[in-house]
């Protein structure tokens, strides 16, 4: 086939403009640990409200000062509605639904995961700006999905052994593993990642 | 009456043939609109669906930005949002689409076959699109257009839904047999271009709506009827998302057939190349149905790897596209430079901006090149999280499906209507400044929509004031520049449905020009050759589809899941 020159160069300049498109994000993730949500777990959405994890929103903070945060999303509210989690320190959020899809969006940082009833949607971010941040449900779940709302404060982290109001102190940062391995039948995420959460960093809003 | 004996009736001879011709004209008129009824029926629907969508798109934009419009409550503004994406997503662009098939059949092989099933595929889509719209007007089925269960739709929605598709399939068993039947006549002969990008869109539209069928048939039916009770959502949406990507390359690819085929001619000009274009539709054959969870980044349950897998072949799509901006810009060069255009841009302003068609189309690309890159966020797996589910990703399909397809489409009704219908247009003027209105009410609704998804601010909301959250005051104001271009929409709409019903009905009656596809540049070979090697390109994209899910979606039905009862949202 013949093919004009300039179309060629077209081409060329096309295709190493896309390798370099996927070579700067593939290569970016990798150092910047940016994942998008990709935990494997199931539960029994008709039995969140029993589960001993689940039945429980709250918000732990580990003696490292990293932070877990439990809750769900539901028909149209987040539980727990107000989050005070630590600047500059990994928060863990571990999130599940009752009933419907709905999203989970941090508005001005890159925390956005949808949850699904029978999925555990866990994902780590780090916040590195203290402040007062919207939570939004991002996916249509019914007629209040506009009034569905929440809101993390991201604070100056405390010295060990404060706490604020809404938070628990944990004893160790373990528990994380052994809820990962907890649910039925998850074992490995396929594609090489292990369950384990991905550390996104918020970005400039 | 014959000439001599209206001459022996002694009318004045002059008179007598003007008449004559006149009444000749009238009657080849006819004879062309009969010729073409199958196609003009096609069309029809697919206006009739986009003007009821028109009317709601334009009240949800009000409506978002706070504006009292009648009847203004959540429920109807969901039902409305759920009809607009269906009507318009999904009916205006399937028909049209069929519509275009059919129409590029007959024209450039002679004839359709089996033009019975052509008919019945007809009826079957007409019937499941008055069912599904039903189903959403009574307000039992406001799942809007993605439908993800666990919110329940009224089984009508699904079952209507179901036969739009089988409607689709019966086009696409017409355009496979047309083509079989036009290769065993003409031995070694390559297919037109134009017929060749319809196989593709064809091929494209099997192999997506494959997952559309696992996920209707295995689990929204019979979960609808109420044979089972629970539902995975992951699951679905898994199934929903191989279908909803290549569904994109499903409405564009009509839309190149139209810029490579129809537009060069319109323009003045010659195709640039007709080989590249067929390589073009190849790729997209073998490429675009392994990406479907770049959609699905959010999601829990599929793993990272498989996310990047989908990433890059993301990526590898948007090649054939690049390309066909060169071959499509080039082409209009030609029309400039062969209407005495000599320096580097002066063949732009050589190009007839007056034709609406070539007006539609023109600016339809122009808005592709940004819809495009923004695609290509949105597809992005690191920076996905800034703009998944915000009003970006509606900015975004508002410029591709919503401009780059639609425009081309409505565009393409002028220059259909006199070929078809064998009628002149009415209100030119109307049709000159439609293009023009729709692509500013496009920028003003789709890149405040951009802005406001990069602040934020989530998709599918009846208000966007968070009872006064800080963060949403700064969304106000783009949003009701958002609801002005939505206003400017709707009066290019009008504009558009006023040209069209007035000319189908009340439009002179003309000698029907002829319908006259874009010649190559250069001569083309006179033997098929391996672009049309459609079997091979089916078993690759194939092979690739598996890779892309076999494991992934094996290993979701093997994990222990529990399923959803269904919710019905109100």
């Amino acid at each position: 086939m013949q093919v004009e020159l300039y179309e060629r160069i077209w081409m060329g300049l096309a295709a190493v403009m896309i390798a370099c498109f996927l070579a700067v994000m593939i290569s970016s993730s990798v150092a910047h640990a940016i994942h998008p949500p990709s935990h494997v777990e199931t539960i029994d959405p008709a039995a969140v409200g029993s589960d001993p994890d689940f039945s429980r929103p709250r918000v732990e903070v580990r003696r490292d000062g990293s932070a877990l945060v439990v809750g769900t999303a539901e028909m149209f509210a987040f539980k727990p509605e107000t989050v005070r989690v630590p600047r500059g320190k990994p928060v863990t959020f571990r999130l599940t639904s009752p009933d419907v899809i709905h999203g989970y969006q941090v508005v001005g940082t890159n925390a956005n995961a949808m949850i699904l009833p029978g999925y555990v949607t866990q994902f780590t971010v780090v916040f590195p700006r203290a402040g007062e941040y919207l939570v939004a449900c991002n996916e249509y779940c019914g007629l209040a999905h506009h009034l569905m709302q929440g809101k993390v404060i991201v604070e100056e982290p405390r010295l060990a052994g404060q706490l604020g109001p809404g938070q628990q102190a944990a004893p160790a940062a373990a528990e994380l593993g052994q809820a990962a391995a907890r649910g039925a039948g998850n074992g490995a995420g396929h594609g090489g990642q292990h369950g384990a959460e991905h550390a996104g960093r918020e970005t400039r809003r | 009456m014959s000439n001599a004996a209206r001459i022996a009736a002694g009318a004045a001879p002059l008179a007598a043939a003007g008449g004559e011709r006149a009444a000749a004209v009238e009657e080849r008129a006819a004879a062309t609109a009969r010729r073409h009824r199958l196609e003009v029926l096609h069309f029809a629907v697919a206006v009739a669906a986009f003007g009821l969508a028109a009317v709601m798109g334009v009240t949800q934009s009000l409506s978002r930005a706070g504006f009292e419009v009648p009847f203004r409550n959540e429920a109807v503004y969901y039902v409305s949002m759920t009809a607009h994406g269906v009507l318009m997503a999904i009916v205006f662009t399937t028909f049209f689409i069929m519509g275009l098939g059919y129409l590029l059949l007959r024209e450039t092989l002679g004839r359709i076959a089996l033009e019975g099933l052509a008919w019945a595929s007809w009826w079957i889509a007409v019937i499941g699109t008055a069912m599904t719209t039903a189903a959403i007007l009574s307000g039992s089925s406001t799942v809007l257009y993605t439908f993800y269960p666990p919110l329940k739709a009224h089984w009508s929605f699904y079952l209507g839904a179901t036969l739009v598709v089988v409607g689709s399939w019966g086009f696409c068993a017409v355009v496979i047999a047309s083509y079989r039947a036009f290769r065993q006549a003409n031995p070694g002969r390559p297919v037109p271009l134009a017929v060749h990008g319809i196989l593709t869109t064809v091929i494209i539209w099997l192999l997506a709506t494959t997952g559309l069928a696992v996920e209707d048939l295995t689990m929204l039916l019979p979960w609808s009827f109420g044979l089972v009770e629970k539902i995975d959502p992951l699951i679905a949406r898994t199934w929903f998302w191989w279908f909803g990507h290549p569904l994109v390359y499903f409405w564009l690819l009509p839309a190149y057939v139209i810029w490579y085929t129809i537009l060069p001619r319109v323009a003045g000009g010659r195709l640039y190349s007709d080989q590249i274009a067929r390589a073009v539709f190849v790729m997209f054959i073998i490429f675009s149905t392994p990406v479907g969870f770049h959609h699905q980044f959010g999601d829990p349950g599929i793993g990272s790897g498989w996310k990047m897998a989908h990433t890059v072949g993301t990526y590898i799509i948007i090649f054939p596209s690049l390309v066909t901006a060169f071959t499509v810009i080039a082409s209009l060069e030609t029309a400039g430079r062969m209407k005495g255009a000599r320096g580097l841009f002066d063949w732009i302003g050589k190009l007839p901006w007056s034709d609406p068609m070539f007006a539609s189309i023109a600016l339809a690309m122009l808005t592709f090149a940004i819809g495009g890159f923004g695609g290509a966020i949105n597809a992005a797996y690191a920076m996905n999280g800034m703009v998944h589910n915000t009003a970006f990703i509606q900015g975004h399909f508002h410029l591709t499906v919503g401009t780059a397809v639609a425009l081309t489409f409505l565009g393409t009704c002028y220059w259909l209507m006199p070929r078809l219908l064998g009628r002149e247009l009415k209100f030119r003027r109307l049709a000159q400044w439609q293009p023009y209105l729709w692509f500013a009410g496009m920028m003003m609704f789709s890149l405040t929509n951009h802005i406001t998804g990069l602040e934020g601010m989530p998709r599918r909301l009846f208000a966007v004031d968070y009872q006064g959250a800080a963060v949403a005051r700064q969304w106000h104001e783009l949003t009701m520049v958002s609801a002005a271009g939505g206003v400017v929409l709707f009066v290019s709409s009008l504009c558009f449905l006023a040209v069209v019903i007035a000319t189908a009905f009340w439009g002179r009656r003309i000698e029907p020009p002829p319908i006259e596809l874009a010649v190559p540049l250069a001569a083309q070979p006179a033997t098929r050759n391996v672009w049309e090697r459609f079997g091979l390109w089916t078993a690759m994209a194939v092979v690739l589809i598996l890779a892309a899910y076999a494991y992934p979606i094996y290993h979701l039905y093997a994990m222990h899941r529990f399923g959803s009862i269904g919710y019905q949202p109100f």
